[in-house]
């Protein structure tokens, strides 16, 4: 979705505030937001997907507000208020642990393969950052297929991707205006890329 | 309703829905706070600088050499890959999430507030040199910077250049001079 999440890119943030030695957790709630994110989600709550796009269903204005653990808070009562009304036991995932899924299909695109990434606005979560739709780039790496996490998030199956690294030029991203000698590489799954004629 | 009250009332619901136990609740926390941090990140990095046949496993593949020093257990359980992207004299890695925050935390723990900033989520892919400037860190102009930017579930972390003037240094001495930022790549040693 075109969410306020999708940050590559935008201007008037000003200037990153480095502070070192800060604590890990400044407010107490905020580890424990953290651990309990990680334990509902590993008991089943939602997958990493659908609890990102919980995140991105965020208001604006909350999401900016709130802060990183502030949105773990949002996307927790947001899928427990979805999922956990009724008498419904919530099911335990399949899968804990990795992403990485077996396919009998080769992968489309090789090392080198010159691509262009689709132009596609779906309002549920997707992975191609809004900075790098409908742009060429270069294939740079290969990966496994893994869960996809457009379907994923929205209980449609996992229906495993190939997942590859893609180089963009600045250039081919930012226009004239982009940085002289810099790359831009971003994960991407096959469906998001076309062959570039 | 206060952020607190918000997490206590989530937390009493997750727990009578058995979801959740609050006492692990409590030893999670406990664990971020105390035992996975970038100390890990620091001495896969000394571990590299000093066993060229370790570094080129590494930079192989990240996860299964992370796991020889006995990291990389279930901290970071659904991710596809680690890729370790190594600074030379000719190229600097920096790593971002612009979409969330992901980040690598079998090796750097949690990430710190200014890396899941807005500010730098937006910049990093845009204007990385610019930004790195504004840290104190000024690339000259035929230095390449490759911004890897983390959407999916392969995690990166920089493999710092290692400061001159350390030879005579052991693993542990030098696992001291390797900084969190470094490993992110907004900080040269």
């Amino acid at each position: 979705m075109n969410g306020i999440h999708d940050m590559g890119g935008m201007h008037g943030f000003g200037a990153v505030d480095r502070r070192p030695d800060e604590a890990l957790f400044p407010e107490a709630w905020q580890g424990r937001v953290c651990a309990l994110a990680g334990y509902a989600i590993g008991a089943g709550l939602a997958n990493l997907d659908a609890f990102r796009h919980a995140v991105e269903r965020m208001p604006a204005d909350r999401y900016l507000a709130d802060g990183y653990y502030g949105r773990w808070l949002y996307a927790l009562e947001t899928l427990a208020a979805e999922r956990l009304g009724g008498d419904a036991a919530v099911e335990r995932p399949d899968h804990v642990g990795s992403v990485v899924r077996e396919v009998d299909r080769e992968a489309r695109f090789a090392v080198g393969d010159a691509v262009r990434t689709w132009n596609r606005h779906p309002q549920g979560h997707t992975r191609l950052p809004g900075y790098a739709r409908d742009r060429r780039g270069v294939i740079a790496e290969v990966h496994p297929a893994c869960v996809y996490p457009d379907t994923n998030a929205e209980g449609r199956g996992e229906s495993p991707e190939y997942l590859y690294t893609v180089a963009f030029d600045s250039r081919e991203l930012w226009g004239e205006e982009a940085e002289a000698g810099a790359t831009v590489y971003i994960d991407l799954f096959e469906p998001y890329l076309e062959v570039l004629e | 309703m206060t952020m607190a009250l918000r997490t206590e009332a989530i937390e009493t619901l997750l727990v009578e829905k058995g979801l959740v136990k609050s006492a692990a609740v409590d030893a999670l926390v406990e664990r971020y706070e105390q035992d996975i941090g970038p100390l890990r990140g620091s001495r896969v990095v000394a571990k590299a600088w000093t066993d060229p046949a370790f570094r080129a496993r590494l930079l192989e593949d990240g996860m299964p050499a992370i796991r020889e020093l006995g990291f990389g257990d279930n901290t970071d359980a659904h991710v596809a890959r680690l890729v370790v992207k190594e600074n030379t004299e000719s190229v600097h890695n920096l790593i971002v999430c612009t979409l969330c925050s992901c980040y690598p935390w079998a090796v750097l723990g949690l990430p710190p507030a200014w890396y899941k900033s807005a500010a730098y989520r937006s910049r990093a892919v845009r204007e990385p040199r610019r930004l790195l400037a504004e840290l104190g860190l000024d690339l000259p102009a035929d230095v390449e910077v490759r911004v890897w930017d983390s959407s999916a579930e392969v995690r990166y972390m920089v493999l710092p250049q290692r400061p001159r003037g350390t030879d005579g240094l052991g693993v542990e001495d030098l696992a001291a001079l390797v900084t969190r930022d470094s490993m992110i790549g907004v900080e040269q040693l």
